[in-house]
């Protein structure tokens, strides 16, 4: 099988679900299931070796490269898709309620289809090697993002969500493409791999190439949330549902990373653009973890927190492109799925439950649920990055690098305050559920789907802690 | 071999988290531990390392070894362990919270000390900092929350330096193995010695980063305090030791009059800080930050001159010695509370007459903590005093670690006036309600006493013990 044709059968396995779902009568959330179990499928064909039979061919070739980078986030997509969809699942009370006014759960079924069409995107995105190619696999993504944003019709939040989301969505596709075009005005050629030989040769007009480059980091500062385009992502992380939240939260931003790596390496890399782009790149990291860090301080919101949380993990992982470690933001992405995820089952399970997302929701978890409150917990440590936990070796392979590119001392400085600060807020949902009386103290009764998710991904945050290789391996180093 | 010393408590621990008999397993695991460690201290050859390569680049290897230093806050660990999961009164219903934590703070603790590797002798020492959060935080006494917070924070900013200390120290090395550890250039020196200094120098209560010490462990629960300041303090010191004057010999000078008015500030600042306690709690949390004075003191003059051949054994015996003894005062203060209710020393009086065994126990390790002939403290504060003066010849002038050694030395009037004071104020003079009916100190309780009280002696008189893991 040609490797291209895995994104083909992702599109293939949503058109049916929609079609099934169609004329399916029974529960909906079951769709979410099936779903699941096809991607899961997909999952294990990424992991098979690529076929020597039959290459990409020639047609295909300078749109699609299959490498082992490429396979990384292949399997970060699927797996955070399938996450999604189980998160679904066991999400679908809350989804009932706010898209119909009684029980009927008939106008649920599209929630479950529509992560398959964004995940062939994102696929498609992480082997796209040329700018129409990312164009076209970014607008993918964007637009059933924009759906799934939007879906609880009946709630406010989710309306005014969609909304933002849709705007400012526009707003940046609106500057990829302008730089898109200033970059193939400038460069004579769409096809990324032939950047490193032009910037040799000199033959370009720096200023025009620095504008367009500049354009496509304000939309890809979008994409990732970094400061100045990260003022959607409290409100849209907020409103949106759960799943689709930790959806955008990993999925759409190792996305955006791969596509902001894929882009700017040669330009990072030649003589003339690199220092000015990592400059840049630079006080970019250290805005989006100030903003990040310092105003999720005071957050007392566990969704918002964690929206401002992801807006100060993009920061670390600014710093990563901008000291071209690619290996290490790539495993930074790895580990922050499994930790987000965690994160997200345990607030979305809450949310059925409470009716809240409020941190004092989660007072007393520690009694009314001891294995609940443990693995948000680990959650919670592997995001602030204690060690021994998945968090902390991408936290640290990034200071490696800085220190060791010599990044100067005031970048570093603001790192290891935000880090310090983080410490602070992931601890306070520590607090919340071991300190504080529970406002009703009936235990809480954990779903088969989350339960088995939760262990799974605790066990991995603490083994992966330890034993990091296994992530290094699917990297191919 | 080495790696059962970590999973013993490690994996006690989750056993009782998983339901196991707490307080039983609790006991069984320390005193396995003291048995694997005899063991693998009295036949090195039968546990020469052990290494597993978790990831190839860069290279990181979760290596352990046990050699001189490490050796002796292995036995360290061990000891105070045992006595930890033995004392404090334990809220009926937590128990597994309470057993559990202190094992995982314990099994850090060993970790830390074991490990041969930059990266896993830091990420063991951050695995106490969530036990001993979730433990001041629930179970802790008066303002528990806000101390929680802070020593939290505190910590982790230290840590988050001192991580930055160490990978520039390592960049420059290229390596994380300790065998690796070797001078950084010249340049870079001073920095790492200032980011070592401040980040090992928080983790142990240094002037003027000390202010979380004294009210967490006032409100931590009785083995969180012992362990914490019997044990996982020393692991700055130990770091500074094995690693800053490795690294930065040179760094270390420059900031050598740094280390030094610093160091004055714990044992002259906090010193009248601690007389000032009306607290037997915070006394003792107080006495312990004035305490690290003396520890820095030896790595002063190890810094002026690396050479000086008493001020290794000097600071680790003292390191040692001050472990036990603030255990084992620790442990005794939850006695004193249990039995009378109270920790206010106005509130105190006479206890020696109804609960005589008590005020013996606690008198010798008051003794010990001022440094009393005898018990182990004294050898290791007269050595420290020594390694001060170790360099100088009579007729020099006096440099840095000669003018602190002096000044240094009101501190042991000091600490004889506010550790004296208190022993009278609690344990001597007429009877007051709340000791009136005191009971003594019940069998069970003085067997992590009679373990702590037994080391001080037999290290006090015999400092050989110890001493001989430090000579080849």
């Amino acid at each position: 099988m040609q490797a291209h044709l895995i994104e083909f059968i992702t599109v293939g396995l949503g058109l049916i679900l929609l079609m099934f779902e169609a004329f399916s009568k029974g529960n909906k959330s079951q769709i979410g299931l099936v779903a699941a179990a096809g991607l899961a499928v997909i999952l294990t064909m990424l992991f098979c070796p690529a076929p020597s039979c039959c290459p990409v061919p020639d047609w295909m070739e300078r749109f699609y490269s299959d490498n082992q980078t490429a396979r990384f986030y292949k399997i970060i997509a699927v797996t955070s898709t399938i996450l999604v969809l189980l998160m679904s699942v066991d999400f679908s009370k809350v989804l009932t309620k706010f898209t119909s006014g009684d029980d009927d759960d008939s106008a649920t079924g599209e929630f479950y289809c529509l992560p398959v069409f964004a995940c062939a995107g994102l696929m498609w995105m992480a082997s796209a090697t040329d700018l129409v190619s990312i164009f076209v696999s970014l607008e993918l993504v964007t637009i059933t993002f924009y759906v799934m944003v939007a879906f609880m019709r009946r709630n406010v939040g989710s309306l005014e969500a969609g909304v933002k989301y849709l705007i400012l969505g526009a707003l940046s596709t609106g500057f990829l493409v302008y730089g898109i075009a200033w970059i193939y005005g400038t460069m004579g050629t769409t096809d990324i791999s032939l950047y490193a030989g032009i910037l040799e040769n000199g033959t370009y007009n720096r200023s025009y190439l620095l504008f367009g480059i500049a354009l496509m980091l304000i939309a890809l500062g979008f994409k990732v949330g970094a400061v100045p385009m990260q003022l959607w992502i409290p409100d849209v992380y907020q409103g949106a549902p759960t799943p689709i939240t930790a959806f955008l939260s990993v999925a759409s931003k190792a996305a955006g990373f791969l596509v902001l790596m894929t882009i700017i390496s040669p330009f990072l890399a030649a003589e003339h653009t690199g220092n000015t782009i990592s400059a840049v790149l630079l006080i970019m990291a250290g805005a989006t973890l100030l903003y990040g860090n310092l105003a999720a301080i005071s957050q007392n919101n566990f969704k918002r927190l964690l929206a401002y949380s992801s807006i100060a993990h993009a920061g670390f992982l600014l710093m990563g492109v901008a000291t071209q470690d690619y290996s290490s933001v790539s495993f930074y992405l790895g580990t922050y799925l499994l930790m987000t995820f965690a994160a997200f089952f345990v607030l979305a399970l809450i949310r059925s439950e409470e009716d809240s997302d409020e941190l004092d929701a989660f007072n007393g978890l520690g009694q009314r649920n001891p294995v609940l409150a443990f693995a948000l917990t680990i959650a919670m440590a592997a995001l602030a990055g204690i060690p021994l936990t998945a968090g902390f070796w991408g936290k640290f392979f990034i200071f490696k690098s800085a220190i060791s590119n010599d990044v100067s001392w005031w970048l570093l400085s603001i790192a290891f305050i935000s880090v310090a600060a983080g410490f602070y807020y992931y601890l306070k949902v520590v607090k919340a559920m071991y300190w504080n009386k529970a406002r009703n103290e009936n235990p809480i009764t954990v779903p088969i789907i989350t339960k088995f998710v939760l262990i799974l991904l605790t066990a991995a945050i603490l083994v992966l802690g330890i034993y990091p290789q296994p992530i290094f391996n699917l990297l191919g180093h | 071999m080495l790696l059962a010393l970590i999973l013993i408590p490690f994996l006690a621990a989750i056993g009782i988290l998983g339901g196991l008999p707490a307080r039983l397993s609790a006991v069984i695991a320390s005193l396995a531990n003291i048995l694997v460690a005899t063991y693998a201290l009295s036949c090195p050859a039968c546990c020469d390392g052990f290494s597993l390569q978790v990831l190839a680049d860069p290279n990181i290897n979760l290596s352990l070894g046990v050699t001189g230093i490490s050796a002796v806050m292995l036995i360290l660990s061990v000891i105070v362990t045992l006595a930890a999961v033995y004392s404090g009164k334990c809220p009926s219903g937590r128990e597994k919270l309470w057993y559990s934590s202190s094992l995982f703070i314990s099994a850090g603790a060993i970790g830390a000390f074991l490990s041969t590797d930059v990266f896993f002798f830091y990420a063991f020492h951050e695995l106490a900092l969530i036990p001993t959060f979730l433990m001041i935080g629930i179970l802790g006494r008066g303002d528990r929350k806000e101390a929680a917070w802070k020593i939290t924070i505190y910590l982790a900013f230290g840590s988050i330096i001192l991580l930055a200390g160490l990978l520039l120290a390592t960049s420059h090395t290229g390596s994380f193995a300790f065998s690796d550890l070797k001078e950084i250039p010249a340049t870079a020196q001073n920095t790492v010695a200032l980011l070592l200094i401040i980040g090992f120098g928080t983790l142990v209560s240094l002037f003027p980063l000390h202010s979380w010490a004294a009210p967490a462990y006032a409100s931590a629960p009785t083995p969180v305090a012992m362990l914490h300041a019997g044990v996982m303090k020393k692991f700055g010191l130990y770091g500074l030791l094995v690693i800053g004057m490795k690294v930065a010999p040179q760094g270390m000078l420059h900031w050598l009059p740094w280390i030094c008015v610093l160091l004055l500030g714990n044992i002259i600042w906090v010193g009248l800080v601690t007389i000032n306690q009306k607290r037997l709690d915070l006394m003792l949390g107080n006495s312990s930050v004035m305490h690290m004075g003396y520890i820095f003191l030896a790595i002063a003059a190890l810094s002026a001159n690396p050479d000086n051949s008493i001020a290794v054994p000097a600071a680790v015996l003292l390191m040692f010695a001050h472990g036990i003894s603030i255990a084992l005062l620790f442990s005794l203060t939850s006695v004193v509370e249990q039995k009378t209710g109270t920790l206010e020393i106005a509130q105190l009086g006479g206890l020696a007459k109804t609960a005589p065994a008590l005020a013996f126990l606690f008198g010798l390790a008051g003794m010990a903590s001022i440094g009393l002939p005898g018990l182990a403290n004294f050898a290791g504060e007269v050595m420290v005093f020594f390694a001060g003066f170790a360099d100088w010849t009579p007729g020099e002038s006096l440099g840095w670690v000669q003018i602190t050694t002096i000044i240094a030395l009101w501190g042991v009037v000091i600490s004889a006036v506010y550790m004296l004071r208190a022993y009278r104020n609690t344990f001597q003079g007429p009877l007051v309600k709340a000791t009136e009916n005191a009971a003594d100190i019940h069998y069970c309780e003085k067997i992590p006493s009679y373990i702590l009280a037994i080391t001080l002696l037999v290290v006090g008189i015999y400092p050989q013990i110890i001493l001989q893991f430090l000579s080849n």
